[in-house]
């Protein structure tokens, strides 16, 4: 049996994503795949830079700026006037903005103004940081929600499959800023996990816990409802019918195509994982990029936010381009068939 | 071929139904706590009790040496003011007294053992009475801010749809870049622009406006699809015929069209706002003391082991859940059918 089925595509799908070829244009597809990936990755590099840019400008048209902040009440305006001076936040918008982008393009970044440190220095470590635990999130939240969500789309009814669903639904309500809270209160008092900071591979299991459930439940839904949908088409019929073993039909035919809808939000997810891992980092301690960013909002360490914030958009950035290059390894499934009819 | 997928066997469509039921019911009883809480609260918001800080919650008992007797409670009793351990004193019971001063339920010894359902917190505050009213602050200001995100996304998106073009390629770009970014920190951005303190009411309208920018592409994409294909009707045709204005065509004959769209995306944007609120006051960017909210009683207790010795202050987490639960099970169905569009 082969799969796909052949059905006419759309004109442009093959130049979109890198499709199962027809014979012969195997030649032609490739570079359009690399030039729909290229147009992908500069689009990326675009997004970094307006997220910084739009970020350095925010910061520096709220009220109030790190100078003010720093000389404090017992400072006055002098010593202000002088910090203003001396990091040269006195100069025009446009001109410091000129600066830093000229510096950008060097890869020089600025000096945080509160650390007295190059933003570059600062931010890799906390990025990391954030990038771990994001990672182990999305690790777990797809190692638990994606064959539980393969459980539950393939049967309908049946109690474990209504159970795994209503656990799910449970979770999607509880964000990361309550399970995290949960956890660690938990933990303090039973002791089965070090709350708060980073260092040993257990302090890891309370903020990725509360950051995966979640997710691990979006993928188990989404992930249902494509088994499902795919399981009605004709061709896995046809299948069945031939004979072929209802597990290979299912885990070989079946979830090639189901596998889209999640790894296409996986660019999205990147987002839900930012915005949570801001929650678990505030409640866990977690020296992640989101206390950073907010130290530096509440400093208004202008140079630090844009730094956080193109670190951030190139986080999304990463998830987007990931999810594209699986989308066009596992290439485009055909346009679906008519759906069967009930009987 | 034995397993094809069946539609409906009766156990689910008895599970949405239930779970709908429960939706609407854990909503409900949000919403009513929230517009009664004057009269359900025992306590005003701010009233304290100075020597009961952090105290356990008073369990109302309606047994007394294996009689039947109205609900009473027992006073707390200081055992340790440094651990700030209590122990009811058994010897005495309160007798719990019914609308007297316009409150549903509170002790006949209000100075001296006050009613404290969920506890007190670190300011010997009774928690249940500020949850209750911290409920109002936190689904006022998500109901206010979906309110929001439905006119600015309904606006623009029958602008887009409307008008395509051009003018669509530019709204729904800049949406769809909205919807990209992370909202927990595109919120905190835009929460910076506000001086870092401001009186209640313009923090208030400011998280609302921020908010409703956040949420707004959720219902613009939508609104946009749906007036598209309204326009090209033939009864969209027929009323421009008849001379219907574009306002007027819009307003009377496309945007009705979404209404159900939008009604299902506000309350699906509802639950995110309350988190938000949450998230933002417990980082000191959201509501600041004076303002009792879900947020900011969480805020309060932000650190942890105040949170394992007292528990009880963990309730406004519980009563978030609940909500959020509420809301979730409520359009889960509809969710459910549009995920795969």
């Amino acid at each position: 049996m082969k799969w796909p089925p052949r059905s006419p595509g759309r004109a442009g799908d093959a130049a979109r994503i890198g499709r199962r070829r027809p014979p012969g244009t195997a030649r032609a597809a490739a570079p359009r795949l690399a030039w729909y990936l290229a147009r992908r990755l500069l689009f990326a590099l675009l997004m970094v830079f307006a997220v910084s840019s739009a970020s350095l400008v925010l910061a520096h048209v709220a009220p109030g700026d790190y100078a003010g902040e720093a000389a404090g009440i017992l400072g006055g305006r002098q010593r202000a006037g002088a910090l203003r001076a001396r990091y040269g936040l006195d100069r025009p918008l446009i001109e410091q903005y000129r600066a830093w982008v000229g510096g950008a393009l060097r890869l020089d970044f600025g000096r945080s103004l509160a650390y007295d440190r190059p933003v570059a220095d600062l931010i890799p470590e906390r990025a990391a940081n954030t990038a771990l635990l994001a990672g182990a999130a999305l690790a777990a939240a797809t190692l638990i929600g994606v064959p539980l969500g393969i459980f539950t789309g393939s049967r309908r009814g049946g109690v474990m499959a209504a159970l795994v669903r209503g656990v799910s639904v449970l979770m999607l309500s509880m964000p990361p800023l309550l399970t995290s809270l949960l956890l660690v209160v938990v933990a303090a008092r039973t002791g089965w996990a070090p709350i708060g900071g980073m260092g040993t591979p257990a302090q890891l299991v309370i903020p990725a816990t509360a950051l995966a459930l979640p997710i691990a439940a979006l993928f188990e839904r989404l992930q249902s409802q494509a088994i499902r949908e795919v399981l009605g088409q004709r061709y896995i019929l046809a299948a069945l019918a031939r004979g072929a073993p209802r597990r290979r039909v299912l885990w070989r035919d079946a979830l090639k195509p189901a596998i889209r809808p999640v790894l296409s939000v996986y660019g999205l997810v990147v987002a839900t994982l930012l915005s949570g891992s801001f929650a678990v980092e505030m409640v866990t301690s977690w020296p992640g990029l989101g206390r950073l960013a907010l130290e530096a909002l509440r400093s208004r360490d202008v140079f630090l936010v844009a730094g956080c914030a193109g670190t951030g958009a190139a986080f999304l950035a990463c998830g987007t381009l990931l999810s594209d290059f699986a989308l066009a390894a596992i290439g485009r499934p055909p346009d679906d068939p008519e759906p069967v009819a009930d009987d | 071929m034995t397993e094809r997928p069946r539609r409906g066997p009766g156990s689910w469509r008895g599970a949405r139904r239930g779970s709908t039921l429960l939706g609407a019911a854990l909503t409900g009883i949000v919403g009513l706590a929230a517009l009664a809480s004057p009269v359900l609260a025992p306590h005003g918001v701010d009233d304290r009790f100075p020597d009961l800080l952090d105290a356990p919650p008073t369990l109302p008992h309606v047994f007394d040496g294996g009689r039947l007797r109205p609900p009473f409670i027992h006073p707390w009793k200081l055992v340790n003011r440094l651990e700030q351990r209590y122990e009811p004193d058994a010897g005495t019971s309160v007798p719990l007294v019914w609308f007297r001063g316009g409150r549903l339920v509170s002790s006949s010894d209000d100075s001296r053992a006050p009613l404290l359902i969920l506890g007190a917190d670190s300011y010997g505050r009774d928690v249940f009475s500020r949850l209750l009213f911290g409920s109002r602050v936190s689904i006022a200001l998500s109901l206010a801010a979906a309110a929001g995100a439905a006119v600015l996304g309904g606006l623009f998106g029958a602008l887009a749809g409307y008008l395509g073009g051009a003018a669509d390629d530019l709204i729904t770009r800049t949406a769809d870049a909205v919807m990209l970014l992370p909202a927990m920190y595109v919120a905190l951005a835009l929460r910076a622009l506000l001086p870092p303190v401001v009186p209640p009411a313009i923090v208030f309208v400011g998280l609302a406006a921020i908010f409703a920018v956040i949420g707004a592409p959720f219902v613009l994409r939508g609104v946009r699809d749906i007036v598209g294909t309204e326009r090209r009707r033939e009864s969209a045709t027929a009323a421009v015929a008849l001379g219907a204005g574009p306002v007027h065509l819009l307003v009377r004959h496309l945007l009705p069209a979404a209404r159900g769209f939008i009604a299902t995306q506000m309350t699906m944007l509802t639950p995110a706002f309350i988190v938000a609120e949450a998230t933002l006051s417990y980082v000191g960017f959201g509501f600041g003391p004076p303002v009792t909210s879900w947020g900011t009683m969480l805020q309060e207790t932000s650190n942890v082991r105040a949170f394992s010795d007292f528990p009880w202050l963990l309730s406004p987490a519980a009563a978030i859940f609940a909500f959020v639960l509420g809301l979730n099970l409520l359009i889960e169905d509809r969710r459910a059918r549009r995920t795969l569009g």
